[in-house]
């Protein structure tokens, strides 16, 4: 390893010394969502252990490691815990790094946060340049100072770059439409040069099968725009100072992606520009929700963040150490002889562990106490849990605190807040969400206001607490206390989605259920839109298959002859009705012509008939019935030479009934004047150079053709009558 | 000392977050720091070394576990500890021969002494003499003759014996932590001049037209390489990369630069290569007390290979890298598991990365440090000259104090 000095010091130096304005960043350090209730109505999120340390203590161990100089902190929900949490920890002392603490209990969205440092910026002045905006559940160790070299350069030739995100490549599965951060899966459309952003769409529930819209001026506008939906936002974006004066501009914006973002694509008159930066080595992820959480943990665990592990002291944490298997354990834990300590689990300081315990792919706190054959998969356990003999733990999230007694499960999903206690041999339902404070009944429901009766104070809730949970204590067990958190209606189909626990396998085989379903309604049903079934990898355009939308347009044009043939509609209702649908579809009239043939032909051959010349008989009385709506649509040749070919196609499909017929057929066509003699000529021209094949029924007719070259031009002059008659 | 609290604390950091890499440039910084340490340490008139040794070794021990994988730090902040030792020994020698002298002149021993000049005593012979008292003399020492007469029953505190002359009691304080600092002044020198040493013993050992085979990058191997170079030989080096960092890519560009024939290998092609090899050079991470070597991963790999054809196996090691603890010990932290983003793309296998729904799950280990036991070895080339594996812990012997083992 002799003299190998690379490494990221080296780095950051080179990039303090090129830019004169100190590297700031912006943290918030409040999710403005409610994903983790219950648990942040107690403690802000941010402060959440993930493997045993505070998710803040990754976000500013990497600002510091990435050579920012001065962060932000914004605190809204328990601003108290988390200055109290950055006073008691090394980083209001950090050499290195400059942590300022900025309260407001108004803002209820990162766009208010925002505003607020706006208003602050024009007394104070504290953001000098460009910064980092970042939230404070992000654990990542991607190096920042050629990104932010890299945003600097390109606001230096073009004033309008605002600003920088981070993207990194991750596959979303392909059944679930969900990333493996349990986010909705992510559609971008970026400028494979320039690397602007374009399009900006988190795939939603209207968008179920994953089809995207691009607006037709970006495909004008640029030369070529890469479309991917493998893409993670990191939710780290280098922002120049511009960004906080549009939030001032446009107060309604409240998400940085749903409003900001969207909001800076669509506005032309700014001409404001943002642009992407793939990272592919280093790591980088949001922790947005519960699945996120668990996918994060494990992800540390596989050590995808270092040097932010555990067996290391980044943020003031005690480092554990690490042994075979991906087992990290504290040097005072006790654990049993036979205790059995699976791959990939933590254990914290000062933890016992009692006989017989299993446990796997888990992260146990400090200070928690396991009593024998209990069994813990999957979850997290976090500090001074007392957990009594024979529990079952699986895919659950145990908050500090917690007592769960004898005989005890915790069903997958369940999350259990601060100082719950389970009561004995008690099942804890599915997903279920357990706190001692009382689910608010007053929900804002379309905002998500985290702490919107936290602010006042939890001291409240508590001293109250008492009392109710005596009344209440039964949710849990005789010897329990706690509420079971009623699921809200509209979540209650989404709760696997974002849950900690594994996405269940009847669940996923129901989704897969649905898909062919759904493939094979679709013979019946009118889909909504045009669209193209996304493979989670492939690259998705917004070009849809022609061939696709002209099936479903053709059954719909069928079934609505069948209808007017069934009922006696008249011909200029029919013709209506296939007007609008031909608006709907897009489609031309010589589409229409077509797929009005096509259904005509086909009723013919469906009407029960005994031999060739009934079928014929058929025909011809539906033509000579329906003729004027064919007539309607087959006023120019080329649409005539659409029902011929049309008609040819017909007569190739199975059973061949029509194919004999054919000649007959096209005679009656020509006299009826659906079918003009030069239509027919023109079909035999283009006919004739192609396959031998193709000439079925050119060969067939060949008489009937040649009758018709030695009729027209004899009767020149009555062909031309006749089109005018038309 | 306020500036020194967080230059100890900026360190650390640097330490935990894996800032600095490499050993030398690791050890360096931390004797620096132990300078400054010592220098600013306030020393009370009584029991001053041991004043020094709590204070060195608190802030060691606060270096060694930011980064235990660094063996380098350890290593070094027992160093210093053993120069204040020996320093202390060598004045409270030197005050006992002073008083001495005024009783008696005319023992031989305490001439030569004076011949030197106090002062300037040097710290090695009094060092040969404490060390002859805690245990038994090394090789070197019975080789370089330093007389043995300095037997007197050792004891720490230098205030005992002279309370007659508090004047010359005040002066030798002042020369304690003068002379520390020049020693630890020395040991800089040392560690940054190690690679010029082991340099020059290259013409030794690299012959003509010969092919040498190397795994990974060290600074030390490329002195090495070019030293021999410079004299005129001719030779070819095989570099095998060095998966996952590959490093042995800067190696070879390195060795091209300065004009060597330079072929690059994978990793796996070393035992296929190494029948055409005629020695194996690799630089250590560090050397442990039985002579085991830790090194880059896949060194363990090429040691077996160069055994099996019967190839010289070298390791080049500066005297800082070698670490008085014995790997089975299990204080010491023997390797590393870096980010697995080094051996694949995250983004590619990031569907295989869910242990949620998904039957199996992906595991990626990504070591940074191999073990290759001293059996493989034939040769350690340190600054003080080609050693055996079995010597190793004379060597280490002579580095360090036994007290200062376990910290």
């Amino acid at each position: 390893m002799g003299g190998q000095k690379k490494g990221g010091a080296r780095v950051s130096e080179d990039a303090e010394e090129q830019s004169p304005q100190r590297l700031q960043a912006i943290l918030l350090a409040d999710s403005f969502a409610t994903k983790f209730r219950p648990v942040t109505l107690e403690r802000p999120k941010v402060l959440l252990p993930i493997v045993n340390v505070p998710m803040i203590g990754y976000t500013l161990a990497w600002l510091e490691y990435a050579g920012i100089e001065e962060v932000f902190v914004f605190c809204c929900a328990h601003a108290i815990q988390i200055i109290e949490y950055l006073e008691k920890s090394e980083w209001y002392s950090h050499p290195n790094l400059v942590v300022r603490t900025i309260e407001s209990h108004k803002s209820i969205s990162a766009g208010d946060a925002l505003r607020y440092m706006y208003e602050q910026q024009a007394e104070t002045s504290q953001i000098q340049g460009d910064f980092v905006l970042v939230s404070g559940d992000t654990v990542s160790n991607m190096p920042l100072a050629d990104l932010i070299q890299e945003h600097r350069e390109r606001k230096k030739k073009d004033e309008k770059a605002i600003m920088t995100m981070a993207i990194k490549q991750s596959k979303s599965s392909s059944l679930t439409h969900q990333s493996r951060l349990g986010t909705d899966q992510l559609f971008i459309a970026v400028d494979p040069l320039t690397k602007q952003l374009l399009h900006y769409e988190e795939d939603k529930i209207d968008h179920p099968r994953g089809s995207v819209c691009l607006d037709k001026s970006l495909l004008e506008s640029n030369p070529s725009v890469l479309v991917s939906n493998d893409m993670q936002d990191c939710y780290i974006d280098i922002c120049s100072p511009e960004v906080l004066s549009l939030f001032e501009d446009n107060f309604d914006y409240q998400h940085l992606r749903r409003h900001f973002v969207k909001g800076v694509l669509v506005d032309d008159i700014m001409g404001y520009k943002i642009f992407t930066h793939e990272i592919h080595s280093s790591y980088a992820a949001r922790i947005d929700n519960f699945r996120s959480y668990d996918t994060v943990s494990k992800d540390i665990i596989q050590r995808w963040t270092y040097p932010y592990v555990p067996d290391i002291n980044f943020s003031g944490n005690r480092p554990l150490k690490l042994g075979r298997q991906g087992i990290y354990r504290a040097c005072d834990a006790v654990l049993s002889r036979s205790a059995d300590v699976g791959a990939s689990s933590v254990i914290g300081y000062g933890t016992k562990i009692g006989d017989g315990v299993k446990i796997l792919n888990s992260v146990i706190g400090n200070g928690c106490s396991i009593g024998s054959n209990v069994v813990i998969e999957g979850s997290y356990i976090w500090n001074n849990v007392t957990i009594e003999d024979g529990c079952e733990i699986r895919n659950a999230i145990v908050c500090d605190g917690v007592k769960i007694r004898a005989g005890a499960v915790l069903e997958p999903g369940v999350v259990l807040s601060f100082n719950v206690v389970v009561g004995r041999d008690f099942v804890v339902p599915a997903y279920s969400k357990v706190s001692l404070l009382q689910q608010p009944t007053t929900e804002d429901s379309d905002e998500e206001l985290e702490y919107a009766d936290s602010s006042s104070g939890t001291a409240d809730h508590l001293s109250g607490l008492n009392l109710q949970m005596e009344s209440k204590a039964s949710e849990l067990g005789p010897d329990g206390a706690g509420y079971i958190w009623e699921v809200c209606e509209g979540a209650h189909d989404e709760e696997w989605k974002h849950s900690v626990a594994p996405i269940p396998k009847d669940k996923l085989a129901e989704i897969t259920q649905a898909i062919d379903d759904d493939d094979t309604d679709d013979e019946s049903v009118v889909p909504t839109s045009g669209e193209l079934k996304s493979d989670a990898d492939s690259i998705n355009t917004d070009m849809n298959d022609p061939n696709d939308d002209y099936c479903y347009f053709e059954k719909e044009v069928e079934g609505t002859v069948l209808r007017a043939v069934e009922e006696n509609i008249k011909v200029d209702l029919v013709t209506l009705e296939i007007n609008g649908l031909r608006l709907s579809y897009n489609m031309e009239s010589a589409d229409c012509a077509g797929a009005t043939f096509y259904s005509m032909m086909k009723l013919a051959v469906d009407t029960p008939h005994n031999s060739a010349s009934e079928l014929y008989k058929n025909a011809a009385s539906i033509i000579t019935k329906w003729k004027e709506l064919l007539g309607f649509y087959v006023k120019k040749i080329d649409e005539q030479i659409e029902v011929i070919m049309k008609f040819e196609e017909m007569c190739q499909e199975p059973p061949k009934e029509l194919g004999p017929l054919f000649t007959q057929i096209l005679h009656l066509l020509y006299d009826k004047d659906v079918l003009q003699e030069d239509a027919i000529l023109r079909w035999a021209e283009e006919k004739a150079g192609a396959d031998e094949t193709d000439k079925v029924y050119l060969k067939q007719c060949e008489t009937f053709i040649q009758w018709l070259k030695e009729a027209s031009e004899e009767e020149d002059e009555d062909d031309e009558d006749e089109e005018d008659d038309d | 000392m306020p500036d020194v609290q967080s230059m100890v604390a900026e360190f650390v950091n640097k330490l935990r977050k894996r800032k600095i890499e490499g050993s030398q440039a690791t050890a360096k910084c931390t004797v620096e720091l132990l300078r400054s340490v010592i220098s600013h340490q306030r020393v009370p008139h009584a029991n001053q070394a041991a004043a020094l040794i709590d204070a060195v070794k608190a802030v060691g021990q606060q270096l060694v576990a930011a980064n235990p994988v660094e063996l380098a730090v350890g290593n070094v902040v027992r160093r210093v500890l053993h120069i204040i030792r020996e320093e202390d020994l060598s004045l409270t020698t030197a005050a006992m021969a002073g008083l001495d002298l005024l009783d008696a002149s005319d023992d031989d021993d305490i001439d030569n002494c004076k011949g030197i000049g106090y002062p300037a005593m040097s710290a090695a012979v009094v060092a040969a003499a404490a060390r002859s008292t805690l245990r038994p003399p090394s090789l070197q020492t019975l080789l370089e003759g330093t007389p043995e007469s300095a037997t007197v029953p050792y004891t720490s505190s230098s205030g005992a014996d002279s309370e007659s002359k508090t004047a010359d009691k005040s002066s030798l304080t002042r020369k304690l932590k003068h002379d520390v600092i020049e020693g630890v002044n020395q040991l800089i020198q040392e560690i940054s001049g190690c690679h010029e040493q082991i340099a020059e013993q290259a013409i030794e050992h690299i012959h003509q037209n010969e092919v040498i085979l190397t795994l990974g990058s060290s600074r030390t191997v490329l002195e090495f390489l070019c030293a021999a170079k410079e004299k005129k030989r001719s030779f070819r080096v095989f570099v095998a990369e060095g998966a996952p960092r590959y490093q042995g890519h800067l190696l070879a560009k390195e060795l091209v630069a300065r004009g060597l024939q330079t072929t690059v290998i994978t990793d796996s092609a070393v035992f296929a290569m190494i029948s055409r090899v005629n020695m194996v050079i690799i630089g250590a991470h560090a050397v442990m007390a039985n002579g085991g070597v830790i090194g880059p991963v896949g060194v363990n790999m090429a040691a077996l290979a160069a055994k099996k054809h019967a190839v010289p196996f070298v390791v080049l090691a500066g005297s800082h890298k070698l670490c008085p603890l014995y790997p089975h010990n299990p204080e010491v932290l023997l390797n590393e598991l870096r980010s697995p983003s080094e051996l694949l793309d995250f983004g590619e296998f990031s569907d295989c990365l869910d242990f949620g729904a998904g039957s199996g799950s992906l595991q990626v280990v990504n070591p940074t440090f191999d073990y290759v036991p001293p059996n493989l070895v034939s040769l350690f080339i340190t600054d003080t000259g080609g050693h055996n594996p079995s010597y190793m812990y004379r060597l280490i012997a002579d580095y360090y104090s036994a007290d200062d083992l376990v910290m």
